[in-house]
């Protein structure tokens, strides 16, 4: 009988339990945290419950309160939503994992707060991802949005002035995207996705859902920071607290991408926004600037966090190119990318913490012989390297194969170009840090008396390590099973 | 710190007007269904008395009636008895908020979703009025 509930359950167990977690934490502050991960823990096991039942069975399709669409809210659990929800509450419980001993050190007096705001960041997360409304999804859209603010500005001094920047270009965002959504629902009358996809292609011609289209494309192409778009999270990213950027850099902007992959392939099809309107070209030719610009700029910072934030924007370009190449090779390329960037990013974001939180360094030029005192820290951290430069047999490599092929399909030589500059410009980066870890000689008290994080940060890091390498074992099993069904049954 | 509002007049038309505001939010929430009104409006107008104490009295005097502890918890367990509901109906072997399948007895089912969409409307108020006042507690707070 509960399986039959598996699919609202991902995101109701996390609501339900953000508030017992602040009902428990008022009683005692200690017991937040245990509560926190017992919610996010059965969210992980209802993802996966959820992911096994749609390999078996395909996708799984929940009507809220009994009312079937296009008049209720209809949750789908199709392969691309089942796959994200896995990626996206087991990042969630790594990350509260590792936050204990970091908020412990860094906020001890708000750990109840960021606690039940983790887990609504999470259960937002989730029902963007399993919804099948347009509507609904923008309910869930501002939960995580509003959450990731509230989230981001707890941080250093600057902190709160970045979140105000991010608030003011994610309600631009969040607005543009209502707007679009507006407009589809008085051309077609419906707000259920599938329906909408039903009744779009015999007005594909009328200005109405071309103007929706270009909303909703540029105001997910905001929150997700798509490059021109993107000048609110650098710092953002900087000042947040180490805990909450290992949580939100993973997911929030892939979970926009998300949002546009879905818009691209259940609501507009790829046929509209490449041929009718070319949405499509200008994304994927933005995406291949901003990778090449966005790596210029990491290899400019010398913050080890700021850094980051811009690999981060290159890398969510990598997703966008796949987005906008909308062909089945480079639609699954950024797919993947989305898993395997989750995973990568998640890793380096927690090594940064874990030095901040035993040396307070963040700059990158002080780094000298970190690698000596941390082993297992910066060992993981060079395999995230090079995943992200793309050596196999780490995740990165395979995602960047994908997009390749997926551009010389599309006979674009210039996108392969930039995938192969853009490795290129991710080793002077990344070889930069390496050198400097692994093979300069200390030469500062602060790294002499470094040590290894505690076993609470250093298990999810290693582990988020073992699953860059594990997932570039296991990405032909993905592939053929999870994103090729996806694929297939857009483009036939 | 809000300190008390030095002004009689004013003073003693709060103190009279709050209770009335509060049954007023009452009266909001539980005529929804068939008058203007409902959780939100009745949450909001309920949140409204107590900050009009909060500003004439002071944050310390009203605080006796109202701990600032007490309006986050009141909003937590407003949207908490709204989510939990929807899992009673689940164990009810209905879907999620199908206010059908309550488990109450010796009812239609058009009474269950009578009474199902009264106690969606209590978790709406709670969560509303805690949430409202916690905004202006925190907006209102001192610097530590």
């Amino acid at each position: 009988m509960i399986l039959n509930h598996i699919i609202v359950l991902i995101p109701i167990s996390l609501l339900v339990f953000s508030f017992i977690t602040f009902l428990l934490g008022t009683v005692r502050r200690s017991l937040a945290y245990p509560t926190a991960l017992v919610g996010s823990a059965i969210s992980v096991a209802c993802s996966v419950v959820g992911l096994i039942l749609v390999l078996q069975g395909g996708p799984i399709h929940y009507y809220l309160g009994g009312w079937p669409p296009p008049i209720g809210i209809e949750y789908v659990l199709d392969y691309l939503s089942a796959f994200m929800a896995v990626l996206t509450t087991f990042i969630g419980f790594i990350s509260i994992v590792y936050s204990r001993k970091s908020f412990a050190q860094e906020l001890p007096h708000k750990v109840v707060p960021l606690y039940t705001i983790t887990l609504l960041l999470l259960s937002g997360l989730c029902g963007i991802i399993v919804t099948g409304d347009l509507f609904n999804l923008y309910v869930f859209l501002e939960i995580a949005s509003l959450t990731a603010y509230a989230l981001l500005a707890v941080g250093e001094k600057r902190a709160p002035v970045a979140a105000f920047r991010y608030v003011i270009m994610g309600t631009v965002g969040a607005c543009f995207y209502l707007l679009g959504v507006g407009f589809i629902y008085f051309s077609t009358g419906t707000l259920n996705m599938a329906d909408a996809a039903k009744l779009l292609p015999a007005i594909y011609d009328s200005r109405a859902i071309i103007a929706a289209a270009v909303f909703i494309v540029i105001g997910i192409g905001l929150k997700m920071a798509l490059f021109p778009m993107h000048s609110w999270l650098p710092d953002a990213y900087t000042y947040a607290p180490s805990a909450v950027i290992s949580l939100i850099a993973p997911l929030m902007t892939k979970v926009f991408a998300y949002v546009l992959i879905r818009m691209l392939i259940s609501v507009f099809l790829p046929e509209y926004l490449s041929d009718v309107i070319p949405a499509t070209l200008v994304i994927g030719w933005l995406a291949a600037a901003g990778i090449v610009i966005m790596s210029i700029m990491a290899i400019a910072q010398d913050d080890f966090r700021r850094m980051l934030a811009y690999s981060s924007l290159a890398q969510i370009c990598y997703v966008a190119l796949g987005i906008g190449l909308a062909n089945p090779l480079g639609l699954i390329g950024g797919m993947l990318h989305i898993l395997n960037h989750a995973f990568m990013k998640g890793c380096l974001f927690q090594v940064a913490g874990a030095i901040r939180y035993r040396t307070g360094l963040t700059s990158i030029s002080k780094f000298n012989g970190l690698g000596k005192k941390m082993r297992w820290t910066m060992g993981s951290f060079g395999i995230a390297a090079l995943s992200m430069i793309g050596i196999p047999p780490a995740c990165g490599f395979f995602s960047k194969w994908y997009l390749m092929l997926g551009s010389i399909d599309a006979g674009n030589w210039v996108f392969v170009g930039v995938i192969a500059l853009s490795s290129l410009l991710n080793a002077v980066y990344f070889f930069k840090i390496i050198e400097k870890v692994f093979f300069a000689q200390p030469d500062d008290d602060i790294v002499e008396n470094a040590a290894e994080p505690p076993k609470e940060m250093l298990v999810p890091i290693v582990i988020m390590a073992v699953a860059i390498i594990a997932l570039g074992l296991v990405n032909v099993y993905i592939v053929t099973n999870i994103l090729e069904p996806v694929v297939n049954h857009v483009f036939n | 710190m809000i300190a008390k509002y030095k002004n009689i007049v004013v003073n003693i038309a709060s103190r009279v007007m709050a209770p009335f505001m509060m049954l007023y939010a009452l009266y909001a929430l539980f005529h929804g269904h068939s008058s203007p009104g409902g959780g939100f409006q009745g949450g909001a107008i309920m949140a409204a008395g107590v900050m009009l104490l909060r500003l004439t009295l002071g944050k310390e005097r009203s605080s006796r009636k109202f701990p600032v502890w007490l309006a986050p918890v009141i909003g937590t367990t407003g949207v908490f008895i709204f989510a939990g509901t929807g899992i009673v109906t689940m164990l009810g072997g209905g879907n999620y908020l199908d206010y059908g399948f309550l488990p109450f007895p010796f009812l239609s089912p058009s009474e269950h979703r009578f009474w199902g969409i009264l106690i969606i409307e209590i978790g709406v108020f709670l969560g509303v009025s805690g949430i409202m006042v916690t905004i202006f507690d925190c907006l209102t707070a001192e610097q530590e």
